[in-house]
């Protein structure tokens, strides 16, 4: 059972509410109960366990609104919380953009509370750092690596009568395998609701044979290559692109959906055909919130579709402004592929780079989505189908937009390790991809 | 899993004690809370962190060591916090959001046989310590491996009872909220008035954290922690949509109260801030090839943050950060130091937690140390890590060979009562020069050179090797001479290749801070706020690229 229940929950929301005087009260609850063990150098270096309550109070008196958040839930602390977040309301200028509360809504719920996660002890958590450490010592190799679980719930609720509640748990697991004379490096992860859906030892396995197989890498010369983006380096690139998804800023000019001379890039094609972004909270690989932080039950949306700008997210009140469906705050993202693994992609690949994941991503220019950062932890040279040696980490210089519209191959989405929220995306084959110098790091 | 029903439930019991419906002062919560402490043994349940007398933190820190010790911890430390954030959020003409958090809790932290466990609670009462430490030392039984060499601590100190205060003239808290809203608005409204200029996002952030500490070794510690930011960005659009530029990340986050938000003299500033992002529209793109760097201090700092601050961190020598933030290309240990040239032998770096104004800054760490300046880089060589009581044992031979003795270099900190402490950097500044240059002196000795201010584009690999900066602002030198804004810059570096090639640096006049307020490292991730005191400097022959290609 969660660590609030929805009748918990609601009953604290209303006590929260009843001692409202404002025009307005929205109530958002986050409980849970989060773990973690964390081992480097073949050890268990810290573990620990932290459980917190924190309610957020949203008064509004008009259109003037302020927002309290305490983890204290006595009567005096939720007392304190109301007060102040009126006061501060009272005192803040009017927001004109300030849209009122939902009313009651309707919600499907999502089946993503794992009694099994919920339940794991400091032993069962211990056990997984020993199997990898055991694997890693096999190997002749040294191994870092992190897991962590969480077990709780959220709810909102508020004075026009919403009321959404849900709970959930999750698992975090990844880990960098080093041989002892620091030249290779192997990183492998998963993420799931259920603790029985994590393969612990397929994990290490991975990691380790990345990290046997980059030792002594050699440098190719930087420039545009054919790369096969893991999943996981796929990922990293694309959430980014998701991330930029915003019906305002693109009517606004500021964005890379923005059309020169005005309005926005929807309806036409901006990536390959091939590629199709969605947020699905039923989706079985996903199964992520029903509603977002207002309260609004999310659909099912396509934001691509075959390459086609479909659906730029908007808030409520941008909506209404130009009269569109509020999208909600998507908290999932899936890009959809086909069923070929990444063993036939490298198959298929006459000459190209494989990487494993990406590192330090950072924006070097809004315009165009250019973002720069590293490969790291498995860097490879493939030739005529097979994986031949591996190559010394570089850094890029592209777009996941560019990166969407150079596509040569799609694999089989799979859920992404770092996100609790739900990221699922294909490994990725792609055309004369910018890699600007070489790395050093291993 | 039973806890946190039966903290409801004894919520919903003590609801009838205060009138809901009745709108009590805090003087009347205080009196409310005091006589119902006194009423009953379990009242300390529901007392929270705000009517906990120092006394009775006292005594819950006191009961968490002390259970600790019993259980057979040969080390414990419990740490008692409440930890507040507040943000405004404008942008335009309107407010867009206000908010205020507080959290509050207890974690406590034992080393039984040699192994670490940890665990933390929101719940202050006595029955909430005690199952925090029994969590805690169940987690260091549950991590004992057979094989594993005990955790061996640097000594401890001794402090007894102290305090400690950040410096601040005004708290934050004390400002009313339509006074911060103010501010932001005249700042906002001067800034639209600049032609091009269509879009200001203008905050504020303060942070205050409240933190007590008591350990086995004998330290009782209060610290007051405040630092405030003011981040705010300026965008310009070009009239037929075919560009948009920015300027933000001019004022430095700060370990100071409101009065440091007053003195930035918003309105005029906020006026210049959108009169360089107009004037980016047009400017010059860079043309690709090698440019000397001159990196002001609001510039700098964030490099110095990147490739010396982090790899210079001894748990990532160690290993300890590689699944997550990286390792260090300063490693093994043994190898490295006092054999590795950083820089050229203009190059001083020191780390502190004790300038004045800095985001680092703090009496004490979350070690129970005090502590001390030390020297990082010296003429260009390396000479020390950043340390805690964990870490600095494996440099022993480093510091006997020195003639010092093993201790921590106080660099242990947790960014709130729930989660675990661990090595974080301090400030890590670079000296000034001896010589009296100023940033003038270095564009007069310059024949080609970009000068960069604000930090923009920031990346750098996990051995902090290879680093790519950008700026928010970029002036292209001719001549010893500035002729005009450039953009779409950023320099490609190799750490040690571009310390090395830094041929001119200012003097003590034009030293200041450079901060970043929200530092992440480490899994599950935490953040810290850190400083780095520097000077304008020049950087040979740099690889500059154009970020503005467009396919």
């Amino acid at each position: 059972m969660p660590l609030l229940t929805r009748d918990q929950a609601q009953s604290l929301i209303e006590r929260t509410i009843r001692l409202s005087r404002a025009d307005e009260l929205q109530v958002s609850i986050n409980a849970g109960d989060e773990t973690n063990i964390r081992f480097a150098d073949n050890r268990i270096t810290t573990s620990g366990t932290a459980d917190d309550l924190s309610v957020r109070v949203a008064s509004a008196f008009g259109a003037r609104a302020a927002v309290t958040t305490t983890n204290d839930v006595s009567d005096e602390g939720l007392e304190r919380a109301v007060r102040l977040s009126e006061s501060l309301a009272r005192l803040a200028p009017e927001n004109p953009e300030r849209m009122p509360l939902l009313g009651t809504q309707a919600y499907r719920d999502v089946e993503s509370y794992v009694q099994g996660t919920a339940t794991a002890t400091p032993a069962d958590r211990a056990r997984v750092a020993l199997t990898a450490i055991e694997s890693a010592k096999r190997a002749g190799a040294v191994v870092a690596g992190f897991l962590t679980t969480t077990a709780g719930s959220t709810a909102i609720g508020n004075s026009k009568g919403l009321f959404a509640y849900r709970s959930s748990t999750g698992v975090d697991y990844s880990q960098t395998v080093r041989t002892p004379d620091g030249t290779g490096s192997g990183w492998a992860g998963a993420n799931h609701p259920d603790w029985r859906q994590i393969d612990f030892a397929a994990v290490s396995a991975r990691a380790t044979q990345k990290a046997l197989a980059s030792r002594n890498p050699t440098a190719v010369e930087p420039g545009r290559y054919t790369v096969i983006l893991e999943a996981q380096a796929a990922g990293d690139l694309v959430q980014l692109l998701a991330g930029s998804l915003d019906a305002r800023s693109a009517a606004e000019g500021r964005s890379a959906w923005s059309k020169q001379g005005g309005g926005t890039r929807l309806g036409e094609k901006v990536v390959d055909d091939r590629v199709t972004l969605l947020s699905d909270p039923w989706d079985p690989q996903l199964l992520s919130s029903p509603f977002d932080n207002e309260g609004l039950p999310l659909q099912r949306q396509v934001w691509i579709e075959n390459g086609v700008l479909k659906t730029l997210p908007a808030s409520r009140y941008w909506s209404q402004r130009q009269n569109l469906t509020p999208t909600g705050q998507p908290n999932s993202l899936k890009m959809s592929g086909t069923d070929q693994t990444l063993e036939q992609i490298i198959a298929g690949t006459d000459r190209g780079i494989l990487v494993t994941r990406l590192w330090y991503i950072r924006p070097v220019n809004a315009r165009t989505l250019l973002y720069t950062g590293l490969t790291r932890d498995g860097t490879f040279l493939v030739e005529n189908g097979n994986v031949t040696r591996p190559v010394m980490n570089m850094r890029f210089n592209e777009s996941p937009l560019f990166m969407l519209g150079k596509l040569d191959a799609i694999g089989a989405p799979a859920r992404l390790s770092g996100d609790s929220n739900g990221l699922v995306v294909p490994p990725l084959r792609v055309r004369d991809f910018a890699f600007t110098s070489l790395s050093e790091a291993v | 899993m039973t806890r946190r029903r039966d903290f409801l439930k004894s919520s919903a019991v003590a609801a009838g004690a205060i009138a809901a419906s009745r709108i009590l002062s805090p003087a009347e919560l205080w009196a409310a809370r005091l006589s119902s402490a006194q009423e009953s043994d379990d009242a300390l349940a529901h007392l929270r962190f705000a009517e906990l007398a120092p006394s009775d933190i006292e005594a819950l820190l006191l009961q968490a060591v002390d259970a600790a010790r019993s259980a057979g911890a040969t080390f414990a430390d419990a740490r008692i916090g409440r930890y507040k954030r507040q943000q405004i959020a404008t942008r335009e003409r309107q407010i867009t959001g206000v908010q205020d958090t507080e959290t509050v809790g207890l974690g406590v932290r034992v080393l039984r046989l040699g192994t670490w466990g940890f665990a933390a609670t929101r719940d202050l009462s006595p029955d909430g310590v005690r199952r925090a430490v029994r969590e805690a030392v169940g987690i260091a039984n549950a991590n004992r491996l057979p094989g594993v060499p005990p955790v061996v601590l640097a000594p401890g100190e001794k402090h007894g009872r102290q305090t400690w205060k950040s410096s601040y003239a005004i708290d934050p808290w004390d400002v009313p909220i339509e006074q911060k809203a103010g501010l932001l608005f005249a700042a906002n409204a001067e800034a639209l008035k600049v032609p091009g200029v269509r879009f200001v996002n203008g905050g504020m952030a303060f942070v205050k954290e409240e933190k007590h500490y008591a350990n086995t070794d004998g330290s009782i510690i209060s610290q007051t922690i405040i630092r405030s930011d003011l981040p705010y960005v300026v965008t310009a659009v070009a009239s037929d949509n075919s560009d948009f530029q920015a300027r933000g990340n001019a004022v430095q986050p700060m370990g100071r109260g409101y009065e440091y938000i007053v003195a930035q003299d918003l309105t005029s500033s906020a006026r210049l801030w959108a009169e360089q992002a107009a004037e980016k529209l047009t400017a010059k793109s860079v043309e690709i090839g090698k440019w000397d760097i001159i990196a002001t201090p609001s510039n700098l700092f964030l490099t110095i943050h990147e490739s010396i601050g982090h790899s210079t961190e001894l748990d990532r020598a160690l290993g300890h950060e590689a699944n997550m933030a990286g390792t260090s290309f300063l490693a093994p240990p043994q190898q490295k130091l006092g054999e590795t040239r950083i820089g050229s032998e203009l190059m001083h770096v020191k780390g502190d937690r004790s300038q004045e104004g800095s985001c680092a800054a703090m009496g004490f760490d979350d070690d129970g140390i005090k502590p001390k300046e030390f020297d990082i880089i010296r003429n260009g060589m390396f000479v020390d890590y950043q340390t805690t009581r964990e870490l600095a044992p494996s440099l022993d031979w480093w510091y006997r060979k020195q003639g010092k003795p093993t201790q921590s270099n106080g660099c242990c900190h947790a960014d709130s009562w729930n989660s675990v402490q661990f090595q974080r950097m301090p400030n890590v500044s670079l000296m000034p020069g001896e010589k009296d240059i100023t940033l003038d002196d270095i564009i007069a000795a310059t024949d080609k050179g970009i000068v960069m201010y604000s930090r923009g584009t920031y990346s750098i690999d996990q051995q902090r090797y290879n680093g790519q900066f950008g700026a928010q602002l970029c002036y292209e030198v001719r001549g010893g001479k500035i002729v005009g804004q450039l953009k779409d810059v950023a320099y490609q570096m190799r750490t040690t290749d571009f310390w090395q090639s830094m041929d001119m640096l200012g003097g003590r006049r034009s030293y200041e801070l450079g901060s970043t307020f929200n530092d992440g490292k480490g899994e599950p991730g935490q953040v810290s706020a850190v400083s780095h005191g520097c000077v304008p400097a020049r950087f040979r022959n740099q690889n500059v690229l154009n970020t503005g290609r467009t396919g």
